[in-house]
Formats: structure tokens, sequence, C-alpha cells
């Protein structure tokens, strides 16, 4: 057969794999390169000062379970998963109703969507400052409203943070959710209704199991960036909300310990690989298992 | 116990300024399978889910034995649909399917156990409880949706053209299976096909529908033998639209002018009055060709068309008003070619009065 050639035969198999070459050599000079030295850096020893001394050492990592540095990742995942279950009660109606509009209504949410993307995200975070600030607009709006005497105050708390979190990273669990509920096929929830279920038993046996991998992929989208986003925390939390991002940036910006900036880092890829790992082995169980 | 399982009142619905059901009435008894029959769009998917309770009708009544359930939710009502496209749970397997009903109710494992085991052995498919619905064959899905609406043991089971995605063959098997099904369980079905050879195999009754309405309801051969209209006489076997004139009515024999011909039918039970315009039906197995030189000898035609469909040989005349005929005999070797002059005519039993505007009674 013709066609067999082009994918296995041995005329194309050599062009193949040239053309695919410098792909790999691009990926592991920039993507594996720097891993693998921050990987080395983590075990390597601060110098006096600035720089590094090439001398092998654990502390780094032993240093993370310090009560200051552990109670960050601690906070961070709190955080995180605050933001994640808060995205998951905003987003997921969203995508999910998204996916019942019509194909005109879809377009133009969609595009509303889209468009703050046109604006880089910090710009956009400097807005929330306006929001926030003391007798920003939200202060305006409520005291005007009469729904309050004095300014709230928000900005640099840390309900402030959150709402910073959710807004940057909602549309991932939208757009997430949004693709796996198109692909639903609605004639299942009446079949299921048919069958005696009511509204509420339909969405837990039949709705949900089938537009779980998009929840839950919404959920890695946007629950690993938040244990990570630190320049949110930074800009509408002061420092008064430290997050694990924040602190390898500090480490390495400002306390300049590379090793230990480094090893925080593969720390928490490490958390995030656990996770991703785990996110594989529910959609998997989900796919075979089907109703609990 | 009411004697009907279901009877509709006056169901009136509309999408977006189009009626789509326009005041619909019928009863349907213990037991009883009729068959709702129409080409795409007449409506009689929208009437199914309206006795299902998946879409409100505008106006009008549903009663499921006595009962009224206009305003009943679905999973309220002790009806049962066989989807269109099956709607088998892709993330459930077979077992998972068809329990799922039960599950609802809380039944408990033994319950479960031998209510399933007992409708996957009806639809014989023991042995696939563990098989996901992709790794199944059509006429495989369409068993495990049957199983899956019956093991709820409902009063009437709803059956949106179920076996319209399966070929020929298994389609064949699937209709008697399906008849043999309904008797021994003793429970209403209610199906829907656009195929009048199914209507026709299946049913105890009939309905015709076309845009909205019923055209026509009876048993098989009512429908097939008295059509009361045009249109169920073409749509279910094909039939000659003939017009003409009464001349006058003799018993059961009514004489009719088409031209300058004078042509016999049957009265089917109307009393049709002189000189009113007259339109019958006559099946083109019926039409009765003969050679003939004479243009002025009874009902002349000429051959224009000669082609085999299903088994039969049709045979296209034309008038000499330009109207053509149908007439279809069995073999293909037909002593008629292209061209010939030929008379046309029929038993006069064979010939049925549609259409008829006064209040008679149609069928015997």
């Amino acid at each position: 057969m013709a066609g067999n050639n082009s994918i296995k035969g041995k005329p194309y198999g050599h062009s193949l794999w040239l053309m695919i070459l410098p792909l790999y050599l691009f990926t592991l000079a920039l993507v594996a390169g720097p891993l693998l030295y921050m990987v080395i850096l983590s075990f390597q020893t601060r110098a006096e000062g600035w720089g590094i001394v090439n001398q092998f050492t654990v502390a780094n990592y032993i240093n993370i379970f310090e009560p200051v540095y552990l109670s960050t990742f601690v906070e961070s995942f709190r955080l995180a998963i605050l933001c994640t279950v808060l995205i998951i009660l905003f987003g997921y109606p969203f995508g999910y109703l998204m996916a019942t509009l019509s194909p005109v209504w879809k377009k133009r949410v969609m595009m509303l969507l889209m468009i703050p993307f046109w604006t880089s995200s910090l710009i956009r975070l400097y807005g929330w400052i306006i929001v926030f600030r003391a007798n920003g607009t939200l202060d305006q709006v409520l005291m005007g409203l009469g729904i309050r005497d004095t300014p709230l105050k928000l900005l640099y708390t840390y309900p402030a943070v959150v709402v910073g979190m959710v807004y940057a990273l909602i549309q991932f669990m939208i757009l997430s959710v949004y693709s796996s509920a198109e692909k639903l096929d609605f004639s299942l929830l009446e079949a299921a209704r048919d069958l005696g279920a009511s509204p509420v038993q339909v969405f837990f046996s039949i709705t949900l199991k089938l537009t779980m991998p998009g929840l839950l992929s919404g959920v890695i989208l946007t629950f690993i960036p938040s244990m990570g986003l630190f320049f949110i925390a930074d800009i509408l939390g002061g420092n008064k909300v430290v997050l694990v991002g924040s602190l390898i940036q500090d480490q390495l910006m400002k306390a300049h310990n590379w090793p230990f900036a480094a090893a925080l880092s593969v720390a928490l890829m490490l958390l995030t690989t656990v996770l991703i790992f785990l996110y594989k082995r529910i959609t998997h169980t989900t796919e075979l298992e089907g109703m609990g | 116990m009411s004697e009907n399982i279901l009877q509709l009142e006056n169901i009136t619905k509309s999408f977006d300024d189009t009626d789509v059901l326009k005041g619909l009435n019928l009863s349907v008894k213990h037991g009883e399978f009729v068959t709702l029959l129409g080409s795409s769009g007449c409506g009689k998917t929208t009437t199914l889910r309206i006795i299902a309770g998946l879409e409100m009708p505008d106006s009008g009544r549903v009663l499921l034995e006595g009962r009224d359930v206009t305003n009943t939710e679905p999973n309220k009502r002790d009806v049962n649909t066989v989807f269109q496209n099956y709607a088998l749970f892709p993330h459930m397997n077979v077992a998972q399917n068809v329990a799922y009903s039960l599950r609802l109710k809380r039944k408990n494992k033994q319950y479960i156990e031998k209510e399933l085991g007992g409708v996957l052995s009806l639809v014989q498919l023991k042995g696939y409880e563990k098989r996901m619905p992709s790794e199944l064959s059509g006429g495989q899905m369409q068993r495990v949706a049957i199983a899956r609406a019956l093991v709820n043991k409902p009063c009437l089971l709803l059956l949106d053209e179920p076996l319209g995605a399966l070929d020929l063959q298994l389609r064949r098997q699937m209709q008697m299976e399906l008849k043999t099904l309904q008797k021994r369980l003793g429970i209403a079905f209610i199906y829907i096909t656009h195929d009048q050879e199914e209507a026709l195999n299946m049913s105890d009754r009939i309905v015709v529908m076309r845009e909205g309405q019923f055209e026509q309801i009876g048993s098989p051969s009512q429908i097939y033998n008295y059509p009361r209209t045009s249109f169920v006489a073409q749509f279910v076997g094909n039939a000659n639209i003939i017009r003409g004139t009464v001349l006058g009515q003799k018993d059961k024999m009514v004489s009719v002018r088409i031209g300058n011909t004078i042509v016999l039918t049957q009265s089917a039970g109307y009393h049709l009055k002189p000189d009113r315009d007259a339109v019958f039906a006559v099946r083109s197995e019926h039409i009765k060709l003969a050679h003939c030189t004479d243009e002025v000898n009874g009902l002349c035609a000429r051959v224009t068309e000669k082609s085999i469909a299903g088994g039969m040989l049709r045979i296209v005349v034309k008038l000499k008003d330009e109207r053509e005929l149908t007439a279809a005999r069995f073999g293909i070797d037909v002593e008629f070619d292209v061209g010939d002059l030929v008379s046309v005519s029929w038993d006069a039993v064979h010939a049925v009065p549609v259409d008829v505007e006064e209040v008679g009674h149609g069928g015997e």
C-alpha cells in the first residue's frame, strides 16, 4: 500500500528524523537543559555574598522544612485550593452553559472571554488596584449604593489576592469545561430523565461524569499556576501574602540564595508532578468505572 | 384501572411560531401496539416527546392510566423511551446502562442482579454485561437500549424509529423480535416509523400523521384497504389517485365518469352524491392493462416507462389527459413495450373513494 510508505516505509524514514531533529535539539537546549541545571544547582552550596560554590549538599532541601518556609508552602497550597474551588464554582457552570448556547452566542461569549487576553495580565492586574484601593471604584460603588458607610480598603488583603487569582485563571477552567461539555450528547441527559433520574441525579451520574476530563484538566490548569503566580500576591497582596512563587523570587533576586531558590523550585515541580499523576489516575478510573 | 393506558386530548405545540402539532387526540389501550407513521418533520417525534414528558404541550392534556400527567416531570412518568440514537451512557458498561433506573430506585443487589439477568436474556445479550457501548454493534446497542427501557417495567414503551439505523436484513429480524417481545410482555408500545412496511407488519393500529395532524387512525388492513384520504393512499402503498365525476351509486357500487369513459368503484361505506367530483385510489398492483387498438374503447393510455422496483415490474402509462398511472406486477417479463397503446381497467372493489368530504363512514 502506498499510504504506508510515507509513515513507516524507508523512503521517508531518514528525512522525517532530520525534520524532527531541530525540534528535539531546541527543546533539549531550552527546556531540558535549564531544568537539569536547576536540579544540579539545588544540590550546590551558596557562596558568601554572591554566586555558588561547587560543593554537593542536601541542606537546601532540608532547609525547606524550616517552619518559616514550610508554612509558605502550606499557605500557597491553601490559597491554591481556595482559588481552585472558587474557580470550579464559577467556571464550571459558565463553561457548561456556554456549551448549551446557540452558535452565534457561543462566538460572542468566546470573544468576550478572549478580549482580555489581548492585554498583558500585569496591566489587567493594575486595573484591579484601581478597583480595590481605598476609595477606589469598589468602595465608591458600595458607598454610593449605601451598602457601606466606610471604605472596604480591600487592596493588599487576602481577599484581593484571591479575586486576582480567580480572575487571572478562570478562563482556563471555563474553556476546558466548555470543550468537554460541547462534546456532551444532550440526549443522554434526556434518556437519564426518562429512566427516572431527577435533574440533580442526572447532573451527578451523567453530566459531571462525562465532563470530568474537562473539569480535571481545568483544575490542573488553574491549581498549578495558582501555586506559583507570585506577582498577583505581590501586586494585590502587598507583602502580606507570601507564596512559594514569591519566596523563590525573593531567594533568587533579594537573598541571592540561588541553590535554595532552585531547591524550592524543584520541590514545587515535584508537587505538581504528583498532582498530574493523581489526575491521570482519577481520569482513568472515571472512564472505566462509570457511576459509583 | 382505566381502560386506556394513554390518552391524548387536543394536544397542540408550536416552535417559533410554527404549529408543529395541531390538536391531536388519541387513545391507546393496554397492551396495544400503536404505530405513528409519517414522513420526517410531520411531528411524530414531538408527539412522542410530549408523551414522555421531555416536551410540554402548549395546550391539551396527556393522561396515563386515566391520570393527568401533563405537568408531570419525565422521571415521574411510568413511561420509558427507546431513543433514535439509542442514547446509551458511554461511560457505563451494558450492565450499568441497563441497571441505571434500578439503581436510581435504590433496589437491592439481588433484585438488580435478577432483573438484569432476566431482561438481558430477553434481548439475547447474556454475557455482554461488561462490554462498553463503544464495543457493541448497532443491533446490540439497540437491544441494550430496549433492555434499559424495559427493566423498569413501564406501562408504556415509546420507541422513536428504533430500527432506523440498522441495515435491511437486521431490521426485518428486529421487527419480528420486537413484535414477539411486545406480545409476550403485554406492554403497550407506541412506535414511530416512516417505513409503511414496518408499520403494516407490526402494528395493532396505525396512526398516519401528516403536518402535525392525525390523518387516519385504523388497523393495518383498514389503513391499507380503506385509506380515508389520497395522502394515506399514496403514503401507505403508493396508490394511484384518479379523479372523475360521480354519476350514481347503487348499493356498494359507484359509477364514475372519467373523460368520456365510465368506470366502477366501490363505495367504501360512503354515500356519494351524483354530479360531485370524486377522487379514488387504486393500488398499482390492481391496475390491469391490456393491448388495445381502438382508442375509443375504455381508458386508453400509452406505456411510457418500465422499471423494476422491489421485486415488481412497474409500468407507467400516460392517459390522454397527460395524467400518469402506475401498474405493478410480478416478474420482469411483460408483453408491453414503451409506446404501446393499452387499455386500463380495474375491478370495482379495488377502487376506493378517498378525500370524501361528506360526513360518512369509511371502512366497513
